[in-house]
C-alpha cells in the first residue's frame, strides 16, 4: 500500500472534486410523496402486485412512525414533501450495450474515476451504476454469469429472479425496522442485487457507484446480496453527489445474507457532499446496513471509510444466528467543519460460539461531532459467544467532539465481551518529529491520520485503499493550522 | 577569563575551512515568555564537528529546537544564516528540505506508520522539493534494507510502526537511519548519547562518522564526554545559562571533564 501523501499533492486544493452536476434531461415524478407517487415508482418499474402492495404497507406504517431523536445529530426538520422521489435519466428504450448508455452519464462516470468500461476489467472490478434513481449500466455481467453469478440493478431482479427477490427481499431488514429503512421500503427506486450460488469463489471485486446528481431528489436505494452455501463475494460501494446549498437525503437499506459457510465482504467509501466550511448543504445519510450469519460458520465483514454527507447516521450490523460465525465491523469516519456523524454497529449474537469484532477509528476537526454508537448483545443460547471491540478516537482541534456510546447486552454466563476505548489529540511532538523530516503540516496530519486508521484501511481491497488514503487527505485539509 | 577563548571570539573558524554552512549570531529565544537563549554566537564551517556541552538547563535542547524550528521556541533577536540563507524566515519543514536533520533526544511514537513508510515518505517529500524523481516502492525498500543492515537495524524495525515499542537503542538506530536516508547536510545531535548502550552508541557513531564529508556540517549536543570519543570534533562550545561562554578545541572537552562546568559558573550571570 503506497503512502497517501504523492497523492494528497497532486490533489492539493481541491476541497470537493466531485461536485460538478451533469446536464442530463431527466424524467422525473411530480415533487411530494402520497400514494400515487409510490405506484408511479412500481409501474415504473413493472413491479409485481405484492411488491406495490409491500411498499404501500410500509408508506402507511411510515405515516405514523416518528423519525428518531436518540442519536447525537441535530438537523433542521426534513420537509419530505420538498423532495423528489423518482429521478431517472431520460431515454427511449432501456439500453442493451454501453454503446447505448447517454454518453454524458458516461463521461460523468469517468470524471468519478468509475471504471465501467474496458477499464473495469484491468482493474478487475464489475460496477453496478445508479444514477439518481436508476440503476445504469452493469459492466461484467456475461462474465459473472458464466460463474452462475447474478449481479445486477434491483428493478430487473425483480423481474428476471423474483422468487429470489421475494425470498430474501426485507428479511433481514424487515419493512418495520425504522423510520428510514420503512420510508426506503415504501419509495426505494433501485439499487444492486447479488446473488452467488452454492461453492462459488466471485472472481472480482463487485461494485457499485452511487451517485445523486437531480436537483431536490433523494435517493433511496436498495441492495441485496446473497451468498449461497460456501460462496465467497467481496462488494464495494463508492458514493458522491453534486454539491448543492439545499440538503439531499440518502436513506439506502442495504441486507446481506450468507449461508453455511459462506462470506460477504462488503466495503463502502462514502464521500457524499459533505456540505460547505459554514455548514451549509450537504447529504443527510440516513442508512440502515444489516447482514445476516443465517448458515453455520458464515461470515460477513463490513468495512466502511466515511469522510462525506454532512449527516451521517448508520450502524452496518450483523445477526450472528449460525452456530461458528463471524461478525466483524471495521470504521473510519472522519468528520470536519460542522459534519455531524453518529455511526457504529451491532452484534447480535445469537449462536453458539460466534464472534465478533468491531474495530472503529473516529476522527474529528473543525466544529464537527463523531459519536460511535454499538450494541453487542449476547442472547441466552449464545454458548461461548465471544467479542472484542476497540474504539479510538482522534481529535484535531479543541472545537470538535468525539464520544462514544457502546451498549453491551450479555444473558449468558460463558459469553465474553471485551471493550477497549481510547482517545488522542495528533501531538505537538509528533507534528514537529513529522515536518522536521520534510512534510509540510498537512502532509504530516495525513500521515499520522491514516496510520491512526491502519487497520482499518488494509481491510478495503487494494485498488481502493489507495483512493480512501486520498479521501482521508483530503477530507482533512485545510482543519490544521 | 580562563586560558580559554572568550564566547565571542574564535568561534570555530580556523584556518584553511570553508565558508560557515552555519553562522548563529547573538541568538535570544524565549520559550513560554521566558528568556532561554540569551546570546548565541556559533560559527559552523562546511565539514566541521562541533559540540555543544553543557549542563543541564543550560540552553542545549531549546538551541536544537530553535534551529529546527519547533512551534513555541521564539527566537527574539539575533540572526541564523544557513548557507546564505535566512534560516529563522523558513517553516520546519523548508529547513529539513534544505538539508537540516534533527536526530531527537526521545523520537516520539507515530502508531501505525510503518517504519519503512514513513521513511518512503520524508525522502520522497525532500526529493519532491529538489525537484528529483521519487523513489518508488521497490527502489526504496532496497535501499532502505541496505542501509539497515549497515546500521544494524532490524528488518522488522521498518515493518513496524515508528518508535512504536522501540528500546532507547532502537530508537537512536532508527534515527541513525534516518539520517543516512535522508543524507543531510547539517545534523543536529540532540543528546543522542543519551540513555544509549555502548553498542548502540558505536552504531551511532558509524553513522555519522560515515556521513563526514567535506561540505557536511555536525552540530553534536551532548553533556557526555562517550561520543566524543568516537566522532572526533573540531571544536567545544560551552554553554551555560543561556550563553557561550567558551570555545575551543578538543582539549576543552577534557579540561571539563576533569573541572566541571563550575569554573564558567561566574561567567554565566
Amino acid at each position: 500500500m503506497s503512502s497517501g501523501i504523492e497523492q494528497v499533492r497532486s490533489l492539493a486544493d481541491q476541497a470537493y472534486k466531485y461536485g460538478f452536476t451533469t446536464e442530463i434531461e431527466a424524467e422525473a415524478a411530480p415533487k411530494g410523496l402520497n400514494e400515487d407517487i409510490i405506484r408511479f415508482i412500481s409501474a415504473k418499474k413493472g413491479e409485481p402486485e405484492w411488491l406495490l402492495e409491500w411498499r404501500l404497507k410500509a408508506y402507511r406504517l411510515w405515516l405514523t412512525q416518528e423519525e428518531p431523536v436518540w442519536p447525537r445529530l441535530h438537523h433542521a426538520p426534513i420537509d419530505y414533501q420538498d423532495s423528489y422521489y423518482y429521478s431517472a435519466p431520460k431515454r427511449k428504450d432501456g439500453p442493451k450495450s454501453l454503446d447505448e448508455v447517454d454518453p454524458k452519464l458516461l463521461e460523468t462516470y469517468e470524471k468519478l474515476g468509475v471504471p465501467l468500461q474496458e477499464r473495469a476489467r484491468l482493474a478487475g472490478v464489475a460496477v453496478d451504476a445508479v444514477f439518481d434513481s436508476v440503476s445504469v449500466a452493469t459492466t461484467y455481467r456475461e462474465k459473472l454469469k458464466e460463474h452462475g453469478i447474478i449481479f445486477t440493478s434491483m428493478s430487473e431482479a425483480v423481474r428476471e429472479h423474483p422468487e429470489l427477490v421475494r425470498k430474501y427481499l426485507g428479511s433481514v431488514v424487515p419493512y418495520s425496522d425504522n423510520y428510514f429503512a420503512t420510508l426506503n421500503t415504501a419509495v426505494f427506486t433501485d439499487g444492486s442485487f447479488v446473488y452467488v450460488p452454492p461453492g462459488v469463489r466471485c472472481p472480482m471485486e463487485l461494485s457499485t457507484y452511487f451517485r445523486i446528481n437531480a436537483e431536490k431528489t433523494g435517493q433511496f436505494e436498495r441492495t441485496l446480496i446473497i451468498a449461497d452455501k460456501g460462496a465467497y463475494v467481496s462488494y464495494l460501494e463508492g458514493c458522491t453527489a453534486p454539491m448543492r446549498d439545499e440538503n439531499q437525503l440518502h436513506a439506502a437499506v442495504v441486507e446481506l445474507v450468507a449461508l453455511d459457510d459462506a462470506e460477504i465482504k462488503y466495503s463502502t467509501v462514502q464521500n457524499w457532499y459533505p456540505g460547505d466550511a459554514e455548514g451549509k448543504g450537504g447529504i443527510y445519510n440516513f442508512v440502515t446496513k444489516r447482514g445476516a450469519c443465517r448458515g453455520r460458520a458464515s461470515r460477513i465483514s463490513w468495512t466502511q471509510v466515511e469522510t462525506g454527507s454532512a449527516i451521517t447516521w448508520k450502524y452496518p450490523s450483523c445477526i450472528l444466528q449460525g452456530d461458528d460465525s463471524v461478525g466483524e465491523f471495521y470504521s473510519v469516519a472522519i468528520t470536519s467543519n460542522y459534519q455531524q456523524a453518529d455511526t457504529g454497529t451491532k452484534m447480535i449474537h445469537i449462536g453458539r460460539n460466534t464472534r465478533s469484532r468491531i474495530i472503529s477509528k473516529g476522527i474529528s476537526a473543525g466544529h464537527a461531532d463523531n459519536t460511535y454508537r454499538g450494541l453487542v448483545r449476547v442472547q441466552p443460547k449464545a454458548d461461548g459467544a465471544r467479542n472484542f471491540t476497540q474504539c479510538d478516537s482522534l481529535l484535531i482541534g479543541d472545537l470538535c467532539g468525539a464520544h462514544t456510546t457502546p451498549y453491551i447486552e450479555s444473558r449468558n454466563p460463558t459469553a465474553r465481551v471485551e471493550h477497549e476505548a481510547s482517545t488522542s489529540k495528533i501531538s505537538e511532538d509528533q507534528l514537529f518529529y513529522v515536518r522536521q523530516r520534510g512534510l509540510s503540516e498537512e502532509e504530516a496530519v495525513s500521515l499520522i491520520v491514516n496510520g491512526f486508521c491502519r487497520e482499518v484501511l488494509q481491510q478495503l481491497p487494494m485498488e481502493f485503499a489507495v483512493e480512501a488514503q486520498k479521501l482521508v487527505a483530503i477530507s482533512l485539509e485545510g482543519s490544521v493550522g | 577569563m580562563t586560558t580559554m577563548s572568550g564566547p565571542n571570539e574564535g568561534t570555530g573558524s580556523r584556518d584553511g575551512a570553508g565558508a560557515p554552512l552555519l553562522a548563529i549570531r547573538d541568538l535570544h529565544a524565549t520559550v513560554a515568555g521566558r528568556e532561554i537563549l540569551k546570546g548565541i554566537d556559533i560559527v559552523v564551517p562546511a565539514g566541521e564537528v562541533h559540540v555543544v556541552m553543557g549542563p543541564n538547563g543550560a540552553g542545549k535542547s531549546t538551541l536544537s529546537y530553535v534551529l529546527a524550528g519547533r512551534d513555541g521556541y521564539e527566537p527574539t533577536q539575533g540572526e541564523v544564516v544557513y548557507q546564505g540563507q535566512d534560516l529563522l524566515a523558513m517553516k520546519t519543514e523548508e529547513r529539513a528540505r534544505a538539508g537540516i536533520f534533527l536526530a531527537f533526544q526521545s523520537p516520539v511514537e507515530i502508531p501505525g506508520v510503518t517504519g519503512v513508510n514513513f521513511l518512503k515518505t520524508a525522502v520522497n517529500a525532500q526529493r519532491r522539493a529538489r525537484g528529483e524523481s521519487e523513489l518508488d516502492a521497490m527502489q526504496f525498500l532496497k535501499l532502505a534494507r541496505r542501509k539497515a543492515k549497515e546500521l544494524d537495524v532490524g528488518e522488522e524495525m521498518l515493518r513496524r510502526s515508528v518508535n512504536s515499542g522501540f528500546s532507547g537503542g532502537e530508537k537512536k538506530r532508527y534515527e541513525a537511519l534516518q539520517m543516512t536516508l535522508l543524507e543531510p547536510r547539517l545534523m543536529i545531535l540532540d543528546e543522542t548519547d543519551s540513555g544509549l548502550d555502548f553498542d548502540a552508541l558505536k552504531t551511532v557513531a558509524q553513522a555519522v562518522n560515515g556521513m563526514r564529508s567535506p561540505d557536511r556540517s555536525i552540530l553534536m549536543i551532548t553533556h557526555h564526554q562517550r561520543l566524543l570519543d568516537l566522532i572526533a570534533p573540531d571544536c567545544i562550545h560551552v554553554l551555560i545559562d543561556g550563553r557561550i561562554v567558551s570555545t575551543g578545541d578538543r582539549s576543552l572537552a577534557h579540561e571539563l571533564e576533569k573541572s566541571g562546568y563550575a569554573q564558567f559558573a561566574g561567567q554565566a550571570a
